[in-house]
């Protein structure tokens, strides 16, 4: 919302400076988001009076004396053609700055500094400017858009500073109006939060206008779709005389980005920006039947908006119509054929309040934005819809363009909001929530600053709200309206003094979590966070078929790109994505972990919530790292949870399927661990071996085990290698299997050497295993060498495998 | 020769020899030599035989006495050759202590988890409870239980993204309060962390980011209140010094609502880069919990009153740990996240 100053002083008498009014409108909840000072790239630029002027012959120029006054008199070189003697232009004293201006003396390209110099071998000190130098245009300053000099009113003071009398003293504020405050989206409502913050009175502008009794044709305005329009009011003015608006109108729109069009359009802009309310300016002789029907479009039906674009509409779009067809996309923009034109002379102004979410809608599904949907969208009150129209009609006394009649049609439907709003709040309840001692004189006085009609009666307060402040609906808005005025900084710090003791902290499965990451981290993994949703491009990328349940992914409706549309069924492609830009940025190994959701919908496409469950993911990539490197850490996983995983062989689509193991706890599987596929790495361009773990985390969390204390063995264990001579396809999970099926004193396996050579014959390998004895009720000692014949003795009979 | 001689002779070759002797090895030759059955001074006792008798005691002493001597030079030499063979043992082992040692690599949290669990610690001590509520969620927990009905212009401020016609992307975690409130009756303190979705994607907006979000319901909630507890929560995360100021905002679902800023940490308040010269910078919304939400959730508001506050994960973190671009965290790079060692 930009509210320049200059025009804010029309309502308030403003007596403190743009940078403590930013201060006041911050603390009572309207950030200033910029504060811009227009002149603020002019300095040094005063009033010169051309003295003397005498043509340089040969040349454009022309030498001339100006008399700043108390500046000096200054000898300049000046090249416009409207200079010459008598003229009181701006004068650019010798290091004042301006805008340096093109060829075409309008583009601007920077800010200059004004050096004495000599132009054409004549000793100039300073310069004479144009509108443009400065930065002003024909609707801020009369004469503002010649290519010359920029001529000042006869009567400025010699050697006074230009920038007041050129409004370049003025300053923008660019206020964030919140969503609860669609009444300040216009330079009336801050206005009155300027006056509240600063304790003054409000001069409201003058909404009367003389209407005149007249012969003419009725108007007959019809709605038909009152959920959609919940008021409408138009007015029929006659002998319209369409023609430019005076400076003072044009100036303001100019300070508020508005281009003037003529008087007609620039009142309806005027009063937009004043009040708030978007108007709109009907050439009566285009509305066929001299009629307006409020309804929703037909399904296919065709408008053409001002700017010459054509839009399909339908059923969801309310639209302006005359006796036959749309003349305006409503809250939105006219259409073409109802612009005001040159030849114009009678007009319906429309003032109306329609639903803030229908224009929305009908603003977003056509991609058509305006000033005045986005204020629809917002939210007008009917309070202003009725003083806007008014003041519109005001300003065509007031400019003088055309006659006023007595005919307003005002059409209120079920949804209208005429009646003030009146309440009670009690003082006690408002100190209460706020938990500070605010006196009920200081409450009243406030709200009487904002407009609220007070009456006190013991503890409470009767409340009549002002109509525009649709806001306001019970105590604690109050509570809101007093302390933002009252004062943030009366809120002093309490540590809930009368509050339950409660007993806080992590559940169980946080602390798991918590535990898990620990123990990652722990073993050297840094944790990554990835989005939740990725493209279907990454499931070709790690060529899911079309029929797997990665596949069947919850889409997003609205996605913002393709890349980001689908949520993950499976936490891979991230991490391989992550992987992939590693390498690429030069880090050439590392191992990360992400535990994250993935997204399980019941049905496709979704009706129910979807089951939300949470994955682990675990990569490493580089020379470092190998299929064993990343088994180790599922190992790890396995052992803080205290359960076991087993292995077996297994495929998937984007994994080496010779090194691709499925994970299985308690006969479930939980997951699967792997060697990117060399098709995959090679497609990705990766020169360093990549792998890939991803576990259930859901699944998972089922089998875990409390951790129990186990006593002791009472006597000591052993600890006995063999190498074992086999077959080369041996696995190592059935050699452990039948060494603990044969010895039930055995309590580990472990494999700590694998041998291929060329003494073992072919198609061989040498394993070596370490055993652990761990004894029960009697020593063993005496016994391990015949649990070891043991052993060798299942191995050779059931796997063909020998001691070597 | 006289014994006298001789003694003189073996004592001034003893002596040449112990202060000639490089190592241990001739240290031994040497013992031999000197002190051995049949070395130098064994010999000379061997020669009692040719002395007349009775000056044999007297000799057999200065013969002892000068043994005693050879021995106790040979000692003192043994000694200093073992120190100086110490020495240059210790010498040839010496490493190069400044190598790098054989660390595992470290690991760490992602920067969010480290915030998140620093949250919850400084709230869980205050005896919020933890709750994570789905992402996935539908329009009554995401917006119409949170006081924003379908036409409210709120609804602007987050764009949404949607899954089907009444379920989204929960855009905030304040959707998982009302799930607590309609399970639990007051007193209630929870704190809900996670992740939250807004179709925003630019330098400072992610269109995934994380959330934590604190409720307190309980009779007699002021205010007051929600500002002690944040000027404890400023203090612990961003240090003793900190201050909190509030200022008017909106939000739905809270009223009166504010805007949370913190002293700037970095310049103490004098103004500086990171608070743009202001010297506060805006950490989180809050306010009291609005009388239609709690109303929803079957909790009576002329009982109870409440207040929230929310904050974004990641705008903590980059706060705190000085990180200027939003996307490094989901970036997963690891030369960011081995900075990250808290």
């Amino acid at each position: 919302m930009k509210a320049p100053l200059s025009w804010l002083k029309d309502y308030v008498d403003i007596d403190v400076t743009a940078e403590e009014l930013q201060n006041k409108l911050f603390g009572c909840g309207f950030e200033v988001e910029e504060l811009i000072n227009i002149g603020k790239d002019i300095s040094g630029v005063v009033v010169g009076e051309v003295t003397e002027c005498e043509p340089v012959e040969g040349t454009h120029l022309s030498v001339c004396k100006a008399d700043c006054g108390d500046k000096g008199i200054f000898q300049i070189c000046c090249g416009a053609d409207n200079v010459k003697k008598g003229i009181k232009v701006p004068c650019a004293l010798v290091g004042a700055t301006v805008y340096a201006t093109g060829k075409d003396h309008t583009t601007l390209e920077g800010v200059m500094t004004i050096k004495k110099g000599k132009l054409r071998g004549i000793q100039s000190d300073g310069m004479l400017c144009s509108g443009a130098e400065l930065g002003v245009n024909g609707d801020m300053f009369d004469g503002g858009d010649y290519c010359g000099l920029l001529i000042l009113p006869s009567d400025s003071e010699n050697g006074a500073d230009v920038k007041p009398l050129l409004g370049l003293d003025d300053y923008i504020f660019d206020i964030g109006v919140t969503a609860n405050r669609p009444d300040c989206q216009s330079i009336l409502g801050i206005a009155r939060e300027v006056a509240a913050v600063l304790g003054k009175n409000i001069r409201l502008p003058d909404f009367s206008y003389k209407a005149v009794k007249g012969n003419y044709e009725n108007i007959k305005i019809t709605n038909t779709a009152p959920e959609l329009c919940q008021r409408y009011i138009g007015h029929y003015v006659k002998d319209v005389k369409i023609a430019p608006s005076p400076l003072w109108l044009r100036k303001k729109l100019a300070l508020c980005g508005l281009r003037s069009i003529n008087n007609i359009v620039d009142i309806t802009n005027f009063v937009l920006l004043e009040m708030g309310q978007p108007m709109h300016a009907f050439d009566l002789r285009t509305l066929d039947g001299r009629e307006i029907v409020v309804r929703r479009a037909e399904n296919g039906e065709k408008i053409t908006t001002l700017d010459g674009n054509e839009f399909e509409l339908n059923r969801e779009n309310l639209v302006i119509c005359d006796k036959d067809k749309p003349v305006a996309l409503a809250g939105v923009m006219g259409g073409l054929d109802s612009e005001i034109k040159n030849g114009t002379d009678e007009v319906l102004f429309e003032a109306a309040k329609f639903a803030r979410d229908n224009v929305r809608k009908t603003a977003r599904a056509l991609g058509q934005h305006s000033d005045s949907s986005a204020l629809f969208e917002k939210g007008v009150n009917e309070y202003t819809t009725e003083n806007a129209l008014k003041r519109a009609l005001n300003l065509i006394d007031a400019l003088n363009c055309g006659t006023v009649t007595d005919l307003h049609i005002d059409v209120t439907t079920e949804y209208s909001n005429l009646e003030e709003k009146n309440m009670t709040v009690n003082v006690g309840k408002i100190n209460s929530l706020l938990g500070i001692e605010v006196p009920a004189k200081k409450m009243q006085s406030i709200l009487e600053s904002l407009n609220f009609k007070v009456s006190s009666n013991g503890g409470e307060l009767n409340l009549t709200v002002p109509r525009y402040r649709e806001d306001i609906d019970d105590y604690p808005d109050i509570a809101e309206e007093i302390i933002r005025l009252y004062g943030y900084e009366h809120i002093k710090g309490t540590f809930l003094p009368y509050a339950s003791i409660t007993n806080g902290g992590f559940n169980d499965e946080q602390k798991a979590e918590n535990k898990l990451k620990n123990l990652l981290a722990g073993k050297g993994l840094y944790e990554i966070s990835t989005y939740s949703f990725y493209s279907p491009k990454d499931l070709d990328m790690l060529r899911f078929p079309e029929d797997s349940e990665e596949r069947k992914a919850i889409k997003i409706l609205n996605p913002i790109s393709e890349d980001l549309s689908i949520m993950r069924t499976t936490l891979a492609p991230s991490m391989v994505n992550v992987i992939v830009r590693n390498l690429r940025r030069g880090n050439m190994d590392g191992s990360l972990f992400e535990i994250a959701k993935i997204y399980v919908p019941k049905e496709l496409p979704i009706k129910n919530f979807p089951e939300e469950k949470q994955h682990i993911c675990i990569g490493t990539w580089g020379l470092l790292h190998n299929f064993y490197s990343i088994k180790g850490v599922t190992e790890n996983i396995a052992s803080s949870l205290n359960t076991k995983f087993g292995y077996e062989r297994s495929e998937k689509p984007f994994l080496h399927p010779g090194k691709t193991a499925k994970i299985i706890c308690d006969g479930e599987e939980i997951g699967y661990l792997g060697a990117l596929a060399p098709t995959v790495s090679n497609e990705l361009a990766l020169d360093r071996p990549v792998f890939i773990a991803e576990l259930d985390y859901e699944k998972l969390k089922k089998h875990t085990k409390p951790f129990r204390y186990s006593p002791l063995p009472k006597f000591t264990e052993f600890t006995r290698d063999i190498a074992l001579s086999c077959d080369a396809q041996t696995a190592c999970a059935d050699i452990e299997k039948e060494i603990y099926s044969a010895c039930k004193y055995v309590t580990n396996v472990k494999l700590f050497d694998v041998y291929v050579g060329a003494q073992l014959g072919a198609g061989k390998k040498s394993m070596a295993f370490k055993l652990t004895f761990t004894p029960k009720d009697e020593p063993i000692d005496s016994r391990i060498d015949d649990f070891v014949k043991k052993i060798l003795n299942n191995l050779k009979r059931n796997m063909n495998i020998e001691l070597r | 020769m006289d014994v006298n001689e001789k003694i003189k002779i073996i004592e001034e070759q003893a002596e040449k020899a112990v202060n000639e002797a490089e190592s241990s090895k001739s240290l031994l030759e040497l013992k031999t030599r000197f002190l051995g059955k049949a070395g130098e001074i064994s010999s000379l006792m061997k020669n009692m035989r040719d002395v007349p008798p009775e000056e044999r005691p007297s000799l057999g002493k200065i013969l002892n006495a000068l043994r005693q001597r050879v021995e106790e030079r040979f000692d003192m030499l043994e000694s200093k050759l073992k120190e100086l063979e110490l020495k240059k043992k210790y010498s040839e082992e010496k490493i190069d202590v400044t190598a790098p040692g054989l660390a595992k690599p470290d690991g760490a949290y992602h920067p969010n988890t480290l915030i998140r669990n620093e949250l919850i610690s400084i709230f869980s001590g205050m005896g919020f409870e933890i709750f994570e509520g789905p992402e996935i969620e539908n329009d009554y927990y995401n917006f119409t239980a949170l006081n924003t009905p379908k036409d409210h212009p709120a609804r602007d401020m987050q764009d949404t993204f949607y899954l089907a016609e009444d379920l989204l992307l929960r855009t905030q975690t304040s959707a998982g309060q009302i799930r607590v409130m309609e399970n639990k009756k007051p007193p209630i303190k929870i704190l809900s962390p996670g992740k939250v979705y807004r179709s925003d994607d630019d330098a400072t907006h992610s269109p995934m980011f994380s959330q934590m979000e604190g409720l307190v319901v309980d009779k007699g909630i002021t205010l007051c209140d929600l500002k002690g507890m944040l000027d404890e929560f400023a203090k612990k995360i961003f240090g003793e010094n900190v201050k909190t100021r509030l200022r008017p905002s909106y939000f739905p679902f809270t009223e009166p609502s504010v805007e949370v800023d913190v002293s700037c940490f970095e310049c103490g308040g004098k103004g500086c880069r990171l608070c743009k010269g202001t010297g506060w910078i805006e950490v989180l919304g809050a306010g009291m919990v609005n009388r239609r939400v709690l109303e929803g959730c079957n909790i009576d508001p002329d009982e109870y009153t409440g207040f929230a506050f929310g904050m974004g994960i990641e705008r903590i973190a980059m706060l705190k740990y000085g990180i200027n671009n939003m996307k490094l965290l989901f970036e997963g790079d690891t030369r960011f996240l081995k900075q990250f060692k808290d």
